[in-house]
């Protein structure tokens, strides 16, 4: 039976291990949809002030992995900022939004 | 009979009169092929989010109809025809979108 530095030793310099497993801190709110949770049916494009939640400072659509929005209110949201976008109720290009 | 609604801006050089007469136009193109306005909203002079025709605003509009689907295209034809009309835009109203038109009324009839 090798004890643990002799198994650390067999491997490759630099290479760390753990005998427990770190209590690294994430974040462990769970996202959600907000438009399921709400209840909101449809998403209008004319209401730009709310639209510009839904995008970055550069007026791109954020992605789900940041919002929580489900995919099927994603669409929703992509095709009303684009609707948004051609009325020139929103940029298609900017800076500093917010 | 679908439900749909239209946001048109026009130019900001027209004069008050030309913008009624233009509205009317296209009110008028509705009601004479059978639609019926469901509502009509004026949101005025807004700054426009980049430039369009080289101008920085322009006024909106707001039509929201009922009217059978063939009606439509030609509605449209005659929106880019006109050259008074810087943008427009017709979308159909699902059943969601109606009851979300209607309670944007009733809200702004309690504001105004």
């Amino acid at each position: 039976m090798a004890s643990i530095e002799q198994q650390a030793k067999g491997k490759k310099d630099g290479e760390i291990r753990y005998l427990t497993p770190l209590n690294i801190e994430t974040n462990n709110k769970k996202k959600y949809c907000r438009f399921k949770k709400s209840g909101i049916k449809y998403i209008d494009y004319k209401d730009a002030d709310f639209l510009m939640k839904l995008v970055n400072e550069q007026g791109k659509l954020l992605p789900r992995r940041l919002t929580g929005t489900s995919l099927k209110y994603q669409r929703k949201v992509a095709q009303a900022v684009k609707r948004a976008r051609h009325l020139a109720l929103m940029p298609y290009v900017g800076d500093l939004l917010k | 009979m679908n439900n749909y609604e239209t946001v048109f801006i026009l130019n900001p050089v027209l004069s008050d009169v030309q913008i009624e007469e233009t509205v009317k136009k296209f009110e008028d193109f509705l009601i004479k092929n059978d639609a019926k306005m469901v509502s009509k909203e004026n949101w005025g002079l807004k700054k426009l989010a980049y430039p369009i025709q080289k101008k920085k605003s322009g006024f909106y509009h707001l039509f929201e109809f009922t009217a059978p689907g063939e009606v439509v295209n030609p509605y449209e034809q005659e929106f880019r025809r006109d050259e008074r009309i810087m943008r427009f835009l017709t979308v159909k109203l699902d059943k969601h979108a109606i009851l979300w038109a209607e309670k944007r009324r009733t809200r702004l009839k309690t504001k105004a």
